[in-house]
Formats: C-alpha cells, structure tokens, sequence
C-alpha cells in the first residue's frame, strides 16, 4: 500500500503507523455523562466496510498525523490530508463545518 | 556429443552445442547443452520416469514445459543447498547439476509405498475424515506418525541455508510482465516513448512462445524476431529487461512482487553475489502479458510417463531439438495441437497418430496429417493407457476399440490464460464461451492484460494488442508514443470443441496429477455434497498442490459442473491466490537473519563498555552492558552484587542513553504536559525535574519518567527504553489531532544525547570534578531533582538532572552523544579515588527493586497507578488523558492486586518473578489466585532475595504471610508482605 | 451415515458409490426457534450444541456463502489453552476438553493432533512473563512447562541457538496443545447438525432485522424473511455489519491476517512453535505443507488480502527462528478478516435488544475456540445465563473496566 503523504510524497505505508478511526472526537470530560461518552469514544466503531476515515502517523518521514480516507475493501485511497490542517480550517472563518 | 543425447535433433533448436554440460540424476551422470532446462536434458537422455505421485506413489514423467509442471517435481542440489520440490521443466540446466527424484524409497525405479495403488479403491476423497478414529487413542501414536512420514513429498535440507539473499524496491512508469509476443511489444512500444520501463520474464530467454514455435515472424525465424526485439529493449537507457524474475504477486498502489533467480544458474552463487533476489516494484501501469497454459483431457492412465501436453512435445522438439520420444500420438479437441503437430514432425518428430474427439475436423488439416503418414482417429478418445512408461494406448472412436503403440502422447484439452496476477485483489476471471476458457475479470488498478493472457491466443492478434496496450499506458502517463510497425502474422482460426473427461476411461483418470485426484474423486464430492468449487478443492485437494491446479483447476470444475448439470460459470470461478509461482522463503526474509535479524542500537558508550569487559545483553533494538565481570567472580549474581555494594558504598555509573528523550518548547508546553501527565507539570519550576506517571485514554498507566524544566517554554521529557517511540507518537497525537491549537513544538532527541547517571555518595564529588569553573553542583546549587545546562570536560555543553533510581545520591548527564564516550572516560578518571564502578542494567534493577521503583515488569499496560502505588499522584484538579476511564468499576476495584514488597519467610530462598500468590493452606486452582510477583532481585545490601508484586489488597496486608507458588519451576515458598521500599523508605540519601 | 471400518470397505469394494451428502443443501424455511448468522466453525457448533445438548433443533444455520467460506477455513489450525487470564483460561480449556473428545462425538476425523506448542521467550522479562502465564495455566489445572534453553534444544535442534540477533532461552510448552484439520471441523459439526435436524442454509446473506419494538424476530435474507425466537450472530469479520443491520455499534474493528503455507515437505517440524523476538508461528500439516503466519497487516479491511511488508517481516522471523527454511518455497498466502475487539478478547453475551445473541471478536484466535465458543453460546441462547466458562465475555466489560486484556496494550485493536 503506497500513502500519499502530503509532506513526502508517496510512500509504503510500512513507514507508518495506524490508529483508527478519525471521525471519533475526545468528548468534553466535564460533561455529565462523560463516562458514558468516553466509553463510545475508546471502545465503539463504526468499522465500515467501504470508506472510512482513519489516522495515520508517518513514524519513519515527517513524524505528522493523517487523515486518510480508504476504502476497507479495496485498499484504495481516496485523500491524505494532515492532521493539523483540520485546525486551521476550522478556526478559520466561514469554514464550512 | 550429441550422440551422447540420443534424444536430440543433429541440428536446430535455441541450444549451445558449443556449451556441453555435465549433470547427475539419482546418481547417474547425463549431458546436456547450455540453453537446457533440466527437463529437456532428461529427455534427450531418455530419461522418462523422473518422480513419483504423492498418494498413491505412481510412476511419473514430465508432463509439461514450464512453471505448470505437477509431475516433474525433484530434489536440486544436495545438503545444505537442497531444494525439494524443483520443478525440473523451469530448471535452468547448468554443468555439475545433481538432482535425486523424490517421495519413493528406496529408489525410483522401486517404491515400496506404491502399494498404495492395491488400497486406491479405498483411499478415495475425503477418506481420511471417516476413518483412523478407532481406537480414539491410536490417531496420534499410530495412524497420524504414518501419515505424516508418507506424506509431503521433497526434503527440507537439514542446515541453515548457506546462501543469501537481497531486497531491492524499483519504480517504473510501466511494467510488463511476461516477455512473449505481447509483452516485446508493449515494452517497446511503451520503452521508445521514452517511459521508465521493466520487462519481467519468468524463462532465462525472452521471447515466450516466440522461441518455442516454428516458423518466422518479420521476416526471420520467431526466435530472432524475439532475440532482435530484446537486444533492442536492452539498449534503451529507460528499460530494464529482467529476466529469470517472476512477478509473484500484485499488492496495493501499485506494487508488485517479483524474484529476481540471481545465481539459480550456477551451481553456487559467485562470491557476494545474492542466490536471489525480492524486488517490490512500484509501477504507474502495469499489462499482465503472461500467456496462457495449455491444459490437458482427462482420461483412464492419463498420468503414465509419456503423456505430456501438446504444447510441451512442441517446446522440446522446436526449441530443445529434443524427441521425448520415438513414436508420437496427439490426443486433442482443438486445431492449434494439431498445428503444433504437424510442425513438430516437420522438424522431425515421428508423429504417427492424431485422435481428436471432434467428428469433423478441418479437412485442410487432416489431409496435412495423412500427408505425412499419420492415422487420424476423429470423433474418437483414449480409454486407456499401458506400460511402466507409456507403450501404447486405446483408441475408442466410431470405427471400434483399437490399440495403438506409441511412447509418447500428447494431449491437449485447450488452453487457460495465466490470469494469476489479475485475481490478486479479488477479482473473479470471467468465463469465455468462444474460447471455453476464463479470461481476466476486474483486474486490479493500473493493470491491463494483453496477449494470451487476456484470451487473445492468434499470435499476430497478441503481438498487436501487446503494441497497443503498451502505448496506452506510456501515452496514459503522458509519454509521446511513437507509432510501432508491428508484424504482420496472419492467424488461423480458433477451432475447439470444449471436451474434459472421457467418460468411457479404463483405469484412474487424473485430475490433479500432483495431488493424485482423480475424477472419480470429483464424483465423491459431488455425492457428498462438496459441490462448490471451494468445497471440492478442500475435500478432494484439488489444485492445492505445488502447481496451484494449473492444468487441474478448469477440467475438475467442469466435470463438477457436468455432474450438477450446470454449467462451467454457474458451478464456479477458479481464484488464484498469491505467489503465482512458489517463492523461497530465504529470499522473502533476504538479509533478515541470524544477527542480522534486526538492527542493532547501540549506546554511546558501547566501545567504552566493551573496553571494561562488559557482558551485553538486548533490551529490545538496543545492546546494553548487562554487567562488567572481574576476574575471579563465580557468576553473574557476585558480579552484580559487587556493582550494586560499590554503588552503595561509593559511586558507580552506567549508561542511561536509551530512555526516550523528548524536547517540548512552546508557551503551551506545560498545558499539553498537564493534559497527558496525571500530575502536574506547568506549576514546575524552571531547573526542577518531577516524576510523572501517564496513562492510556482506557485508564491504564503508558508509561514513566521524570521531566524537567529548562527554561520557562522548554521542557525535556524522558520515558522508558521501551515506550519511547510510543510515547512520543502519542504526544504528537495530542498536539496535533487532539489539541492543534496549542502551541508546542516536539522533537525526539534520544539519538542526539549520551545520558550517563552516576550514583553513590561519593557521586558529587565525581560531578564536581568534571564541570566547569563556576558550576555549582552543591546540594544547594543543585538540590534534588533539580535540572541545570551547564558546561562539563571544558566547554562541553551538558544538562545535569539531579534523579536517582538507585536510592542513593545521583545524577544524570546528558552531553551531546558524541562526547558520550568522553564522558565516561572522564566520569571514571574523576571517580578513580572513589573506585567508580561501571554497572549494568542488571545492577540497576537490583537498586530499582531495594528502592521500590516500579519498571517495566510492572508497567504492565494491565496496571493503573493505584496498583503501583501511585494514586496519589493523579491531580484533582485538572483533566488528563485517562481520567475519566480510570474510575471505571473495574478499575477502581479495591480487590485488584496492588503494589507490594515480598521477602521470603525462610531467608535462603531463592524468590521467582512469574509465581502467583495463594493464601496459606489454600488450593492451587484459580479461584485462590491473589496476584503475582513481578520482579525478583537478590539484596546484596539486606542479604537475601526480595521481590516486588502485585497482591489483592496488598497495601493492607503488611507482615502477612502467603505462598509464592511456582509450580512451573517446581519451587513454592512462604513470603511475608512488606512495603515496596526495601531501602532507605525516607529517603534520606538521595537528598543528602 | 455413520462412518465405519464397514462403511469403508463396502464402498470401496462398490467403486466409491454409496455416499451421500454430508449434510442437506436446506432451503429456508418460514420460521424457526432459533436461526444462527453464519455458516463457519462457531456457527455450526453452535447449532449442533443446542441440538446435541439442549434438544432445540427447530434450528437454521444461514450462510452467505458456502459453509466454512470464512476464517474457519483461512487460520492456520491451531488449538491450545496456554491463556495467562482468569477470564480466558477456563474457556479455552473447556475447548480443548472439547477438542480431545471431537472425533468420538462428531464420529468425523477431525485430525486433532496434540503435539504440543512451544512459545520461545528470549529475555528474562519474556521467560517471567511465560512463567506468570504457566503458574496461571498450573492454577486452572491446565498443563504447561517451561523449558530451559538446553531442553528446547534437544526437542528443536535445528532452530537458530547459535547466531541468532535474540538468542532462544526457553520456551513454555503446553504439550496437549496442536492442530486440528479446520475444514474437517466445519465439515464435521454441519454433518452432527444436519443429523439433528438442523437446516444449514448456504447462500443466504442478511440483510436486515425483523423487529418488533426493540426485539428481534427474524430476519430478511437474500432468500426471504425469516422468523426466529431467538437470533444468534457468529459472523466473526463481519459482526460489525451485521449488527449496524439492528442498529449496534461494537467494540471491534475488522484486520486482515494473512497465512501462508510452503510446499509440501516430509516432516521437519512436530509441533507449534511460536517465536519470542519476532511474529512468527509455524507448524506442519499432515500433508506436509509448513502452516505460518504473523502480524496482523494493522489496518482495518474486509480485503481478505494483505501486503508485502508483512509477509516479508513473516519470512525475516522465519530466518531468524529455522534458518534451514531458506531454500524451500511459500506455495500460498491468503488474508482472513479478523474480529479485532478492543481488548482482544471476546464477547458471548446478549445484546441490548432482545432476542438477539452476540458471539464475535475473536481477533486471530477464533479457530481453537471452536468447540467451546459452540457449547457456551448454545448454552446461553438456551438458558439465558452464560456459560460457567465464558462468564467474563460480556458486552459491558467495556464499560465496567472489566477488561480481558491479555497483551496489555489497551483500546487498539491492532495491536493485540
């Protein structure tokens, strides 16, 4: 499987490592029900069979988090986007989302 | 010479008669030429009976001219180089070869295990799943022994393997695999657009089927139409023509699997030289050009040695100059088995009878045969063979049963395009009515099929379509292809009457050749209900042999199909999984072995370690001095408690360097440590290290260290050995999924500084002697965990942490890592009238252990820090990663065994890390089960073996006794509880 | 029909012509009491248990495929109960008690073969690791030693003890441990079910619940709708998609593993062996094809393929272990989709919505959990209360922290 690092350009992702889910958000800790909340959040997936979006880091390159989105049951990859990207975007104004 | 091959032609053929080669089967001393397969050379010695099946111990023959071979199957080389299983239709011949046939005893000519053939009628599928259970006891003392010994088929050397292998990754615009007509085509094409270029070729010679036709292709014979295309191909700068490499495998984004057979073709490897080589290439497009594989009838003795596959007796004949054999007979449904034997005999082959199942077959072609004074048989099968090595056969056809004497027997049912590599990602190849064959379905990304691969048998239709897949790739990538003047070969038609299994057979009739099915087997499954394809293959074992079912799969399917009475695509698909040919494990693994299995890290101060008599020991990727023996000492155990008695007593120093080493500057540093600590970091003062404890988000600790603060924005962190990389993956997790809005900036440093801690009470004094003028390391100056930069050895810049795992008075220097070694040289001259001792990491622990500290033994990743004793550490007063799982029920359980010391009752006893705590007179079973020691040391200062472990409610149970019970070890004593700190609980030391 | 010396003899002295099918190719029927989701190991014993031992055998297994089409016939065979944690131990026990006495039971050769595995340690934390986990065996009155390296030597002398980057130490063995021939398995449960009356549905996928408020009736299939009492999923690679079907989400995310299997050989290795420094496991087949395997590949999938990285990280740890495997050859390697749950470790319980039963998240070690994972999820659909060995399987552990976690490496299921 080749990566599309956005920072080095394509590469096996042995060179990475995989965490999972990137649609997941760490819940507010001081919510009320954040037991239950974090519960979801560490032990519940969706584990889609087709697209899913996910975190990888690219251990041995640019040591940065991506978002890739990949579909499960052929490997292929849709998008590769830092992690980090996400922020700016989102603080910007008008972002969408 | 060639008299000496009385099988071989006087003339013709793509051999070196110049080259004469000598080689060994089962002991016998044959010639061959340069250009030879293994095979071919057998032939032309008359050699006939070359292997034995796997069941029923049959006598076989070669069958086939290639990577499909299911008979030809021998032991190469001998000792430490043997290798089972060679396919001798793909070994390349070469002068001092040996080869012993395999799976008969005592010899080939005589197999005892051929009995098996007398209890066939019993040994039918599926037999051994309704048999050998009676007794129940004798499966595994009896009937299974047996089995196994009868069973597999070559033999595994009994040495390492003494060659080596290498990896190599390339990338290209386009790959081509298979370097017949269609793939010369579409590298050149694609190779003078100026694309990068790999042509990858299974065979020593490209050309494919080029080099095994007659006739002539542009104008010159089809071999140097090959030969010119290739010369041309090697010299463009942007192709690289690969040959004896075999694409195996297709993996995700374009990357191919291939091995490359460096040194196959000698006898050894020349020195240096690789035996073989991996290559990952990694190819924009990539075309599949890898022909197609002839496949046989199945029909009764269909597996005597003699009868071989049409195309094989045309592979020999035209590119061998090789007769395998003196009277030749074609058992075919299909036109082009009849050209191949037409041409065969115009070369010289004494064909002298063509049976052809279908009742009419194009006139043109029968009156060629009867030209030549072969008797045609149409509409009409072969029943029956006979002879130890095929003597005759029967012919039942409209005119009546007759037998008909000929040593070999070509057959030819059709043809299966080699779609291998088109199924790697999971497609299904699609059932061809017109060719009765499967033919490439989805195939995965970038790749395209061309030639007969793709269907396309016509050898002009291949070589365009080959040009023209070519250049769509180059010119898909944006390469000017010029156009290509491809040439003109005009094509016969494809005439086949589909036509798998003569239902009228005398004796077995074969399937898989290999794994001895036969079609009865087929039927077996079928009235057993294994009547999926996958079923079949799993009950029957069908096409599971060596040769995948490259001849087996498509007819034993379509006898399935014409039991159920569907048809070929309704019954199934046969899928092909990776390697495409078998792989040798060696070259998979390349360098990947002994002490090169992995990398080595290696300390800054690993040659000053070595220098002092250091015994290493591997502590993950590092090498680490485990502990520095003097002459004299017995073992280990006086060793280290030297180490750790001097370090008590006076000063001793080892090398910490392979603890993670994080760097965090940035204003929000203190928060983003605040958030992955339990404690507290942002409140530290600036030159004052603290001990932090972080957890996972499920709530269990990750990991330790101290971490310190330099300067106002700038902390530098330390975590295990182990968990460095992790640690430090996580932080960056943090910064930048979890929290991107703080400003901090990470880097690992581990590999940038050499950390030494030095530890006693005499180590102060050390430190004092190497830091510069104006350094103040007073218990003022430099009080505990206190953190300085500061300047040591003249000008090296250095940072001092006041810490101690020890106990004792400490510290760590870090200094660059180049001045690591320096360091140490300068530690142990200024530490000379202290006797500073070196110590390992075996004395480490013993300190660890007397004081109490948790390790990795404990950090468990199944511990919270209440279990270690560390609960009081978690802040109330923020949030951090893990809090809010860490007060689950199951973690907050005051039953779970927590942290405690252990000493034994009886103080001689040697204590284990690995026993489990029983209450005193309780059963050994489960339910009684109170925990575990984790880590064991012997006390040189208290003066017998003490231990850390984690016990139910241990903290509450000081002074109780309980059973350390180590059954595995066959030991069990009586432990008292105490607290973890087994030395200087207050600890004064490390403050004074 | 029962399979006898008798049987055999007939039908080899009649050309092979008596047999009849193994197990009938059922059509569904309207309703059952119970229909189970998934035609492989566990789903099948699942249903001869509840026939065999609980008398319910209005009973469908439905199929998406052909029966044993997913891991049940993809892992590498082997069965053992060298399992360190109170709430696995006994489990596995209870299946290997099981596995002793299945070819007896089933009167199908499943060709359980105990000889033995060995898992190398090649540090002192790795041998007090294994010895931890050999007391706890001890404990359960399970067998297990651990063996110095001079005693791994004699039974093993081919492995690496010399050059090797981590040198062998020891090993601990369970000796009753071994193989089983998988499809044999599969085949052998389909038969004793079926004889019990149960209807095994093959191509029939799932495609949704029946539901009646939060309970689940049945279900709709690619062959109808399907009412049932009770709905029990053994569909290990595929739970998460069927239970987002009814609306569940799950602690499991779906690796692939790959296998591998070398030419066919005569004996070299006896028994399992599992590699310390590297991830690598190995045994021989009956037919003599060595059986190996490793890492998972560590990213979610339904590919039932990996790639190149693993398979090369698999033969380095070959090398370094055996390196007298160099010259013989990979034949096949192919991908199962493993049920990675989130402390992996898995779940027999019921579900929140009634009427609806969940066995999943077996990670890599479905196969050898066979017989038992059959009788304890019967056992639960029967009586409604879970097996005395599965007890710790539950759905909520997750929530109450009572984690069954082996390795120690928390929520990440690709690295169990």
């Amino acid at each position: 499987m080749r990566i599309p690092c956005p920072y080095c350009g394509a590469r096996d992702a042995h060179e990475f490592a995989y965490l999972g889910d990137a649609t997941l958000t760490r819940p507010d800790p001081a919510a009320a029900d954040a037991a239950d909340r974090f519960h979801d959040y560490v032990y519940l997936r969706d584990n889609p069979a087709g697209r899913h979006q996910e975190w990888w880091y690219h251990a041995n390159g640019c040591r940065q988090w991506l978002r890739l989105t990949r579909d499960t049951r052929t490997h292929a990859i849709e998008a590769a986007e830092p992690a980090r990207r996400d922020a700016t975007q989102a603080d910007m104004p008008g972002a969408a989302s | 010479m060639s008299r000496l091959n009385r099988n071989r032609l006087e003339a013709g053929g793509l051999i070196d008669r110049a080259r004469p080669l000598d080689f060994v089967f089962d002991g016998h001393r044959y010639h061959g030429y340069a250009g030879d397969t293994l095979a071919s050379a057998l032939l032309a010695n008359g050699v006939r009976l070359v292997g034995r099946s796997f069941k029923y111990h049959r006598p076989r023959g070669i069958f086939s001219a290639g990577a499909e071979e299911p008979n030809a199957l021998v032991e190469l080389r001998a000792d430490a180089r043997r290798e089972p299983n060679s396919r001798a239709t793909v070994t390349e011949l070469f002068d001092g070869l040996e080869a012993t046939s395999q799976n008969r005893w005592p010899s080939l000519g005589l197999d005892l295990l051929s009995l098996n053939r007398f209890l066939a009628p019993f040994l039918g599928a599926g037999f051994y799943y309704k048999t050998f259970m009676w007794p129940a006891a004798f499966w595994e003392k009896l009937y299974e022994p047996v089995i196994r010994r009868a069973a597999g088929l070559g033999r595994a050397a009994r040495e390492a393997d003494p060659d080596h292998y290498e990896k190599a990754t390339a990338f290209c615009d386009v790959l081509v695999i298979g370097a017949g007509p269609a793939g010369l085509m579409a590298a050149l094409a694609a190779g003078r657009s100026g694309a990068r270029v790999i042509l990858a070729d299974e065979d020593f010679l490209p050309g494919g089927r080029l080099n095994t036709m007659a006739g002539e292709v542009h104008g010159q014979p089809a071999a140097a139409f090959a030969a010119h295309v290739a010369a041309e191909l090697a010299s463009l700068p942007n192709v690289r023509l690969m040959t004896r490499t075999t694409v195996f495998g297709v993996y995700d984004g374009g990357t191919y699997g291939a091995l490359e057979r460096v040194a196959d073709h000698l006898a050894v490897p020349a020195p240096f030289q690789p035996r073989q080589r991996l290559w990952r290439i990694v190819a924009r497009r990539a075309l599949l050009a890898a022909g197609a594989t002839e496949r046989p009838i199945v029909f009764g003795g269909n597996d005597r040695p003699g009868v071989m596959l049409a195309g094989a007796v045309g592979t020999y004949v035209q590119r061998h100059a090789v007769l395998p054999g003196r009277h030749v007979a074609l058992f075919a449904n299909n036109d082009g088995a009849w050209r191949e034997m037409l041409d065969a005999a115009a070369t010289g082959a004494n064909v002298e009878t063509v049976v052809d199942v279908r009742p009419n077959v194009a006139p043109e072609l029968v009156e060629a045969a009867r030209a030549r004074g072969i008797r045609v048989f149409t509409e009409a099968r072969v029943i029956a063979t006979q002879g130890r090595t095929l003597r005759s056969f029967d012919v039942l056809s409209p005119g009546g049963r007759e037998r008909l004497a000929a040593d070999t027997l070509a057959v030819s049912g059709g043809w299966s395009p080699c779609v291998h590599l088109t199924c790697h990602h999971g497609g299904k190849p699609a059932w061809n009515e017109a060719l009765a064959a499967f033919v490439p379905g989805a195939t995965p990304p970038g790749l395209a099929v061309a030639g007969a691969a793709n269907g396309t048998f016509g050898l002009g239709a291949a070589l365009r379509e080959g040009a023209g897949k070519g250049a769509e790739a180059a010119g898909a990538l944006g390469f000017p292809v010029p156009p290509l003047d491809v040439p003109q070969v005009e094509d016969a038609p494809f005439a086949l009457t589909p036509f798998w299994h003569v239902g009228e057979s005398r004796g077995p009739a074969f399937v898989d050749l290999q794994n001895d099915v036969t079609a009865k087997d087929v039927g077996i499954a079928h009235a057993e209900g294994f009547r999926s394809v996958e079923h079949l293959k799993r009950y029957t074992t069908l096409g599971m042999a060596t040769d995948q079912g490259r001849t087996s799969n498509v007819t034993g399917l379509a006898i399935m199909a014409s039991l159920t009475g569907a048809s070929i695509p309704e019954t199934g698909t046969t899928i092909f999984r990776p390697p495409y040919s078998p792989v040798a494990l060696g070259a998979l693994a390349g360098h990947h072995r002994g002490k090169d299995f992995r990398p080595v890290r290696l300390t800054p101060t690993h040659e000053w370690a070595r220098a002092q008599g250091a015994v290493f020991v591997e502590t993950g990727a590092w090498l680490r001095a485990q502990y520095f023996p003097r002459k004299g000492e017995r073992d280990w155990l006086e060793t280290v408690s030297r180490e750790v008695k001097a370090v008590r007593a006076s000063v001793g120093l080892i090398d910490v360097s392979t603890f993670g080493k994080i760097d965090l500057q940035g204003p929000d540093a203190g928060t983003l440590l605040d958030r992955v600590y339990i404690n507290t970091f942002s409140t530290l003062a600036v030159g004052k290290a603290r001990y932090g404890v972080m957890l996972r988000e499920d709530g269990f600790v990750m990991d330790d260290g101290t971490t310190a603060r330099v300067a106002p924005e700038h902390y530098v962190m330390t975590t295990t050995t182990a968990n460095a990389a992790k640690v430090y993956q996580h932080l960056e997790f943090c910064l930048q999924v979890l929290w991107p809005e703080l400003d901090v900036s990470l880097a690992s440093v581990s590999e940038q500084w050499a950390q030494i801690a030095i530890a006693g009470p005499r180590s102060r004094q050390v430190l004092a002697k190497i830091v510069d003028t104006g350094v103040d390391v007073t218990n003022e100056g430099l009080p505990f965990m206190g953190a300085v930069e500061a300047r040591v050895m003249g000008g090296v810049e250095a940072r001092l942490f006041r810490l101690s795992f020890s106990g004792e008075l400490g510290y760590e220097i870090a200094v660059p890592a180049r001045s690591g070694a320096a360091l140490a040289e300068a530690l142990m001259q200024a530490g000379e009238e202290f006797a500073i001792t070196p110590y390992g990491v075996e004395a480490l622990g013993v300190m660890r252990i007397e004081k109490g500290h948790v390790s990795g033994n404990e950090l468990s990743g199944q511990t919270t820090a209440r279990d270690l004793g560390l609960g009081r550490m978690a802040s109330t007063k923020k949030d951090y990663i893990g809090r809010v799982m860490a007060s689950r029920p199951g973690l907050v359980d005051p039953a779970r065994p927590c942290l405690a010391g252990f000493r034994p009752v009886n103080g001689s006893s040697r204590l284990r890390a690995g026993a489990h705590f029983l209450p005193l007179g309780a059963r050994p079973e489960t339910a009684n089960d109170e925990g575990y020691m984790t880590s064991v040391a012997y006390s040189p200062h208290l003066g017998h073996w003490i231990g850390l472990g984690l016990i139910v409610r241990g903290p509450e149970r000081i002074g109780e006794r309980v059973r350390a019970y180590d059954p595995v070890r066959g030991e069990e004593f009586e432990v008292e509880i105490c607290a973890p700190g087994f030395i200087d609980p207050e600890g004064e030391r490390l403050r004074g | 029909m029962r399979y006898s010396f008798l049987s055999l003899l007939a039908n080899g002295l009649t050309g092979q012509k008596g047999w009849t099918p193994a197990w009938r190719d059922a059509a569904p029927k309207p309703a059952y009491d119970v229909i189970i989701v998934g035609g492989g190991g566990h789903g099948l014993a699942t249903a001869y248990y509840l026939a065999k031992v609980h008398g319910i055998t209005n009973v469908a297994v439905i199929e998406k495929s052909y029966i044993g089409s997913g891991n049940a016939g993809r892992n590498t065979t082997i069965i053992r109960s060298n399992y360190l944690l109170p709430g696995n131990e006994p489990f596995y026990e209870w299946s290997m008690k099981l596995w002793e006495g299945l070819e007896q039971e089933l009167n199908y050769n499943a060709m359980v073969s105990q000889r033995g595995i060995l898992n190398l340690f090649h540090s002192d934390a790795q041998r007090d690791a294994y010895a931890r986990r050999g007391n706890a065996m001890r404990l359960a009155g399970v067998d297990s030693e651990l063996l110095d390296r001079r005693r791994v030597r004699a039974m093993y002398p081919f492995l690496d003890f010399d050059n090797a980057r981590f040198p062998i130490q020891g090993g601990l063995l369970q000796r009753r441990a071994g193989t089983a021939r998988h499809d044999a398995v599969v085949w052998g449960y389909a038969r004793g079910a079926d004889t019990r009356g149960v209807d095994i549905v093959q191509n029939c996928e799932v495609t949704g619940f029946l539901r009646e408020g939060d309970a689940i009736v049945g279900v709709e299939t690619t062959r109808g709708t399907i009412r049932a009492g009770k709905v029990a999923l053994a569909v290990a690679g595929n739970s998460s998609r069927v239970a987002a079907l009814a609306g569940l989400r799950l602690p499991i995310e779906s690796h692939v593993l790959q296998a591998f299997v070398s030419e066919g050989l005569k004996p070299v290795i006896d028994g399992v062996i599992t590699f310390g420094a590297g991830h690598f496991y190995i045994s021989q087949s009956d037919k003599g094809g060595l059986v190996f395997g490793g890492d998972i590949d560590g990213y979610n999938s339904y590919a039932q393929r990996g790639n190149l990285p693993v398979v090369e990280d698999v033969a380095e740890g070959g090398m370094a272990l055996m390196p007298r495997i160099g010259r013989l050859r990979l034949l096949r390697m192919w991908g199962g989709i493993m049920d990675m749950s989130m402390d992996g470790s898995p779940i027999i319980d019921r579900t929140p919505l009634p009427g609806l039963y969940l066995n999943a998240g077996w990670c890599y070690g479905g196969f050898k959990a066979t017989p038992a994972s059959g009788w304890c999820f019967a056992h639960l659909i029967a009586t409604g209360a879970p097996h005395e060995t599965a007890g710790a399987f539950r759905l909520d552990r997750f929530r109450t922290g009572h984690l069954i976690d082996e390795k120690g490496v928390g929520a990440q299921p690709n690295l169990h």
